[in-house]
């Protein structure tokens, strides 16, 4: 099976690790994964502040980079929700556009959703360690309906041990550019969910999107916490 | 009205309430507990989505035919005796409300919970007619004592606890201090029921109305919404347009849907079908009344792409779980609506012009879609207003000119790539201008990035 990869920008520019995590993953379960050259972004810095015109200009770089039947994966529910329902929403008046964008639609994925639903990747499991707790990102669980993938794939670590955290589906207050407009709200949450994380008394704290652990970390951090922050792909591939 | 704070001032007011522990505990208290007490009151109902569609046609079906409902509504009220304006904005509903009630010489107001008559800031016109108007609903009295506005929609004393309650109590109604919420209610209920014993005229807001009877209809928990409107001799009931409903047949999904999902009720105390005034033989009911239908910019949003939030039911469980919300309550929104319903209705209400900061209230995270029981399109909404505030000019200029090379650059691989070396190179001046609450928050970049070592 083949697939390409959407890095992400973030992953690209701050996050290499996680992507190396997630070709190694996609490799064990015997994908050849590219990486189609001279991809970026997914647009959603301009879409979610009401940059039309602009989200479009890179929507549109994005479908003339992504060729093709293979499925997309990325290890963000985030930017796979942006592509799955806001692409063919920016080129609802552009026929030709909107049926790449619908095409685009129908084969991305984001990573958890492909390591179970297509690689069936959690009946082998992982090998783990440790108390780990998980962070349901907004996009990935509202916007793309993920809620089960991620986990199935905790659960699947042998070795590690699986601690519910309150209030999971609270916003950590990420939210892409509303990090940047309303940073005191934007701290806050992050604070509260820091609260909530460390009162599980996990070692490590997973989830499904760059944007949100980034912020998750820096709350972490600025207590002293030492609890380490993980994307999943990269707890799922340090084992194998 | 709470001092200085508009919807153009949302960023400080953010800020001040971010810094307010008290308010922040208060709103977090109250929010989980609404939150769960929601969650309780739905779980044990099976058909819950089939409900949410059920409801959600209904309101559906009202707005594509919203003029046609509103004349058949105004037609069988007023065949059931009651007399019915129109108001095309709030300065002239403010005017006939003054006026049916300076007519009948009434001087002593009551009034019942209604967020229509706070849109219209209904209370300062009559006071400056010289009028007496007591708020009834125990929130409502509490935040009148204060000269606070509502913040929030269902729960207007939210922000407050039991302590601040029970020291204004001490301080306006000369009581002896006592924090227990008994006390503090059977303290408002004395001085309450003499206000209604001695009132000439109650005033109401009304949840629904039924077009095919002329019905109102009226979910309130303290009885004293009874009162408004059947002790006085007169009682004006002001409403919005697009509360209508077909037919008091619709209304079975609307009782289970509302209660459950503004406070986690099953039901709540009251549910009250005003159809006309007293009739010869009924036991209560208001000699006189007198609806007005409030328009005040609906029927333009009607025309509008953003008319799903007219199907809106005022519940308030949007705001109990914004994560916004939550964080900074209802003031800091700066007008009458709260949360992600109520910022969607001050832009569209008051006009982008003096609104604009409020469209960045949302982190997009579609909590509140998630328990909407008429499926307003919250989040979509928003987008479309971002985009409308982009479209109209009212965006900050560097964050503009800032997209613009977004746009550019991340269409454009090589520019990406270079963006990313310079980033990389000058992290230190990126943070200093970033400042520290963006790029501070991030971690510098990496010294390879992914796209160097793929596949
Ligand atoms: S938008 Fe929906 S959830 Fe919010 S107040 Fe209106 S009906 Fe309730």
């Amino acid at each position: 099976m083949r697939a390409q990869l959407f890095g992400t920008c973030l992953v690209d520019s701050f996050f290499p690790e996680v992507g190396e995590a997630t070709v190694k993953l996609l490799r064990r379960f015997g994908v050849t994964v590219t990486f189609p050259k001279g991809q970026t972004c997914c647009g959603q810095p301009a879409y979610n502040v009401g940059y039309q015109a602009e989200a479009r200009s890179v929507a549109g770089h994005f479908l003339s980079v992504f060729r093709g039947e293979d499925p997309i994966v990325t290890p963000s529910g985030s930017c796979a929700a942006m592509v799955k329902h806001h692409y063919p929403a920016l080129f609802r008046d552009d026929p030709k556009m909107r049926a790449a964008a619908e095409q685009a639609a129908g084969r991305v994925f984001e990573l958890s959703q492909f390591l179970v639903q297509v690689l069936r990747a959690h009946e082998k499991g992982f090998p783990g360690k440790g108390k780990v707790t998980y962070h349901s990102s907004c996009h990935l669980t509202r916007a793309l309906g993920v809620l089960e993938e991620p986990l199935i794939l905790l659960q699947s670590l042998r070795g590690a041990e699986f601690v519910p955290l309150p209030d999971a589906a609270l916003c950590c207050g990420f939210g892409g550019m509303f990090m940047a407009k309303l940073p005191e709200i934007s701290c806050a949450l992050a604070e509260e969910k820091a609260d909530s994380i460390v009162a599980t008394g996990a070692d490590t704290v997973t989830g499904c999107d760059a944007g949100c652990l980034m912020n998750i970390s820096d709350a972490m951090k600025k207590r002293g916490s030492p609890v380490r922050v993980a994307h999943l792909a990269s707890l799922l591939a340090e084992g194998i | 009205m709470s001092g200085a704070q508009t919807s153009l001032s949302f960023r400080s007011n953010a800020g001040k309430a971010v810094g307010n522990q008290k308010l922040r505990a208060a709103m977090k208290h109250a929010a989980d507990t609404f939150g769960t007490k929601r969650i309780d009151a739905f779980a044990p109902v099976a058909d819950v989505e089939a409900m949410r569609d059920r409801a959600s046609a209904i309101r559906e079906e009202v707005l594509k035919n919203l003029p046609r409902y509103v004349d058949q509504f105004v037609a069988s009220a007023t065949r059931a005796g009651a007399t019915v304006h129109r108001a095309k904005d709030a300065t002239v509903a403010k005017e006939i409300i003054r006026k049916i009630l300076a007519d009948r010489g009434a001087r002593r107001i009551v009034k019942g919970k209604s967020m229509v008559s706070e849109e219209v800031d209904l209370n300062a016109h009559l006071e400056a007619a010289g009028m007496e108007v007591v708020e009834t609903d125990l929130g409502e009295y509490i935040i009148q004592l204060e000269g606070e506005a509502p913040s929030h929609i269902i729960v207007p004393a939210i922000h407050k606890d039991r302590r601040q309650v029970g020291k204004l109590f001490s301080e306006r109604l000369g009581v002896p201090y006592s924090d227990d919420p008994q006390v503090l209610t059977r303290t408002a209920r004395k001085v309450l029921r003499e206000k209604f014993l001695s009132a000439d005229a109650g005033v109401s807001g009304a949840n629904f109305a039924a077009a095919d009877t002329g019905s109102l209809v009226l979910f309130t928990n303290e009885g004293n919404g009874r009162m408004v409107t059947t002790v006085p001799p007169l009682h004006v009931a002001i409403l919005s347009i697009e509360k209508m409903i077909p037919s008091l047949a619709d209304f079975p999904d609307f009782i289970r849907l509302l209660p459950r999902s503004a406070t986690g009720q099953t039901i709540t105390s009251y549910v009250s079908v005003i159809t006309g005034p007293r009739k010869p033989g009924d036991a209560t009911g208001a000699k006189e009344l007198h609806i007005v239908l409030l328009d005040n910019g609906r029927t333009e949003i009607l025309g509008g792409e953003s008319r799903d939030i007219l199907k809106c039911i005022r519940c308030g469980a949007c705001m109990n779980v914004c994560p916004v919300y939550r964080t900074v309550g209802g003031h800091a929104y700066g007008w009458t609506y709260p949360g992600p319903m109520g910022l969607i209705l001050t832009t569209l209400l008051t006009g982008m012009a003096k609104s604009h900061p409020v469209v960045d209230a949302s982190t997009l995270c579609g909590a509140c879609v998630d328990v909407c029981p008429v499926r307003v399109p919250l989040v979509d909404i928003i987008l479309q207003l971002r985009r409308r505030k982009v479209r109209e000019g009212f965006s900050d200029p560097k964050e503009k000119a800032g997209m613009a090379l977004f746009g550019k650059v991340a269409a454009s691989p090589a520019l990406f790539a270079l963006g990313q070396r310079l980033a990389g190179r000058f992290w230190p001046v990126v943070r200093v201008l970033g400042g520290k609450d963006v790029a501070g928050r991030m971690p510098a970049p990496a010294k390879t990035p992914f796209r160097r070592k793929a596949p």
